[in-house]
């Protein structure tokens, strides 16, 4: 198949999934649970990842910031500022596109494998609405909440790191964060953190749903939708950053 | 009673069933029967609506489904129920989750009456001990049971069972047979099996299609297929020589030349 017939089918996937729900209540307990598994699940990672990069941030621009005439709250503008417009959604959209893309992907290969998929449709259910909708909506919802957390602990992070490393103080460090802050990076960065959960969610899906074969087809799904998903978010990160900056 | 007219489904320009045309009657266990490859996978697939034909009609008591539109597609598949050959019960969910589902989707009944309800088709089944056991923790044949239970908690008016014997033992294969059956005579319903098993044959083939090579070859009942002389069901059939000789035995049965035992000693020499 070539790029246009994928491109076909992921919109008509979109289309289809666009249906009323055959009862919202078990649309809503699908929501719910789909929140729960991407945002409770990995919010570990995430957490682990983010105040370990803003540590690193710290420490390497004060590597490289050597003059003495650059005063050391820069460092905490730089880490702020790269945190929020690049570390925060892009990296963390990278490394959720491993941990849900792949869970996403697998699920939806397994159901279609073992004939769930088939058992739903034969009950009347829509299943590009059931089982595809709650997972992207989940992702809308919840993986920019995951952005933001992870904004907050990569700045924690570089301060952690400033102060322990005896770089700079913390007070030092707050005074920084403080110094030409633009809210309009927190939008931006929302922004790409909205696109890139789409694309974390509406991709792997994709290629799950549309799983033919057995074990091996999963796994080769899934790999293959967590590299085009990674390729995509790396794509849109430059769109994003050429069309809104 | 559905009827099948004239189907024809092919996959990348290889036809699979060619112009096969057939009927399965109410309160009958209809059984669909062929070699591997044979097409009876596709066609029953295209009855129920998982796979498109690209010619032909499939009539549900007299609607025709190949020109239904989604919606009215959505409506008449509650009333079909499918047990699959993998039984493809949801693994994250218990026995009675499984089978509280169809009925959570699509009913407004109170939690206690479908609890209710979802208990008397498990006792049906005989499952009423395994309702919190996940699918991982029951036994192959204890998966169909549910997949049975599934398929006819909404009281469906046709049931498709696609090989439910598979990958069981004789006894529980006689069981899921005599369970289907019960089950087709109790509500009355359209039942349709896909299968290569020569038991289900035997004891429960109403009526019997027989496919071959995407041709519908044959079609009659099971008291029918022994007196056959189509050579390709037969050596299908009675492939074994114990089938063949258990084939001579119930036609020499039949024609009433079995009426004493030293014939039968004759025969046995």
């Amino acid at each position: 198949m070539n790029l246009f017939t994928h491109i076909g089918r992921f919109l008509l996937m979109i289309k289809r999934m666009l249906s009323i729900p055959e009862n919202w209540k078990m649309y809503w307990k699908e929501l719910m649970h789909q929140c729960s598994e991407i945002g409770i699940g990995s919010l570990g990672i995430v957490a682990i990842i983010s105040v370990f990069i803003g540590a690193v941030s710290a420490v390497q621009t004060a590597y490289q910031l050597v003059s003495p005439v650059i005063p050391k709250t820069t460092i905490a503008v730089i880490v702020r500022d790269t945190v929020i417009l690049e570390f925060a959604p892009t990296l963390t959209s990278i490394v959720l596109a491993g941990v849900v893309g792949s869970k996403i992907a697998s699920e939806l290969g397994n159901m279609r494998v073992s004939e769930q998929i088939d058992a739903l449709e034969i009950m009347g259910i829509n299943t590009k609405a059931y089982l595809i909708l709650p997972k992207i909506i989940a992702a809308l919802l919840v993986i920019p909440m995951l952005v933001v957390i992870a904004a907050v602990l990569g700045i924690w992070g570089g301060r952690l790191a400033g102060a322990a490393s005896g770089i700079l103080s913390a007070e030092t460090f707050d005074r920084g964060l403080a110094m030409g802050f633009m809210p309009y990076n927190v939008s931006f960065a929302l922004a790409k953190a909205y696109t890139f959960s789409f694309i974390i969610s509406g991709i792997p899906a994709y290629y799950g749903y549309n799983v033919q074969g057995g074990a091996l087809e999963i796994g080769r799904s899934s790999t293959q939708a967590v590299v085009t998903s990674c390729i995509m978010i790396l794509l849109a990160d430059y769109l994003l950053a050429a069309i809104l900056l | 009673m559905i009827e099948v007219k004239n189907i024809k489904k092919g996959f990348n320009g290889r036809t699979v069933i060619d112009d096969v045309s057939a009927t399965f009657e109410t309160g009958k266990c209809n059984l669909i029967i062929g070699s591997s490859g044979s097409g009876k996978t596709v066609l029953m697939k295209c009855i129920v609506g998982l796979f498109e034909p690209d010619e032909g009609q499939i009539l549900y008591d007299d609607q025709s489904f190949t020109t239904m539109n989604q919606n009215e597609r959505k409506q008449m598949r509650q009333k079909i129920g499918m047990l699959f050959q993998g039984s493809a019960l949801f693994d994250s969910m218990t026995v009675e989750q499984n089978v509280m589902f169809p009925l959570d989707m699509f009913t407004r009944l109170s939690y206690k009456d479908k609890k209710k309800k979802v208990r008397e088709v498990l006792d049906k089944v005989d499952l009423k001990e395994a309702d919190k056991k996940f699918p991982a923790e029951i036994s192959g044949g204890m998966k169909k049971r549910v997949g049975i239970a599934r398929a006819i908690v909404l009281n469906p008016k046709y049931l498709f069972c696609d090989e439910p014997n598979s990958g069981l033992d004789p006894q529980t294969s006689l069981l899921i047979d005599k369970l289907i059956q019960d089950i087709t005579l109790e509500y009355n319903i359209t039942t349709v099996i896909n299968t290569h098993d020569m038991n289900s044959v035997m004891e429960i083939g109403n009526k019997i299609v027989y496919m071959y090579q995407g041709l519908k070859e044959w079609e009659g009942s099971n008291d029918e297929i022994i007196f056959s002389k189509n050579e390709k069901l037969n050596s299908f059939i009675f492939a074994s020589s114990f089938l063949k000789d258990a084939k001579d035995m119930r036609m020499l049965e039949a024609k009433g030349k079995i009426d004493e035992n030293r014939d039968m000693d004759k025969l046995l020499k």
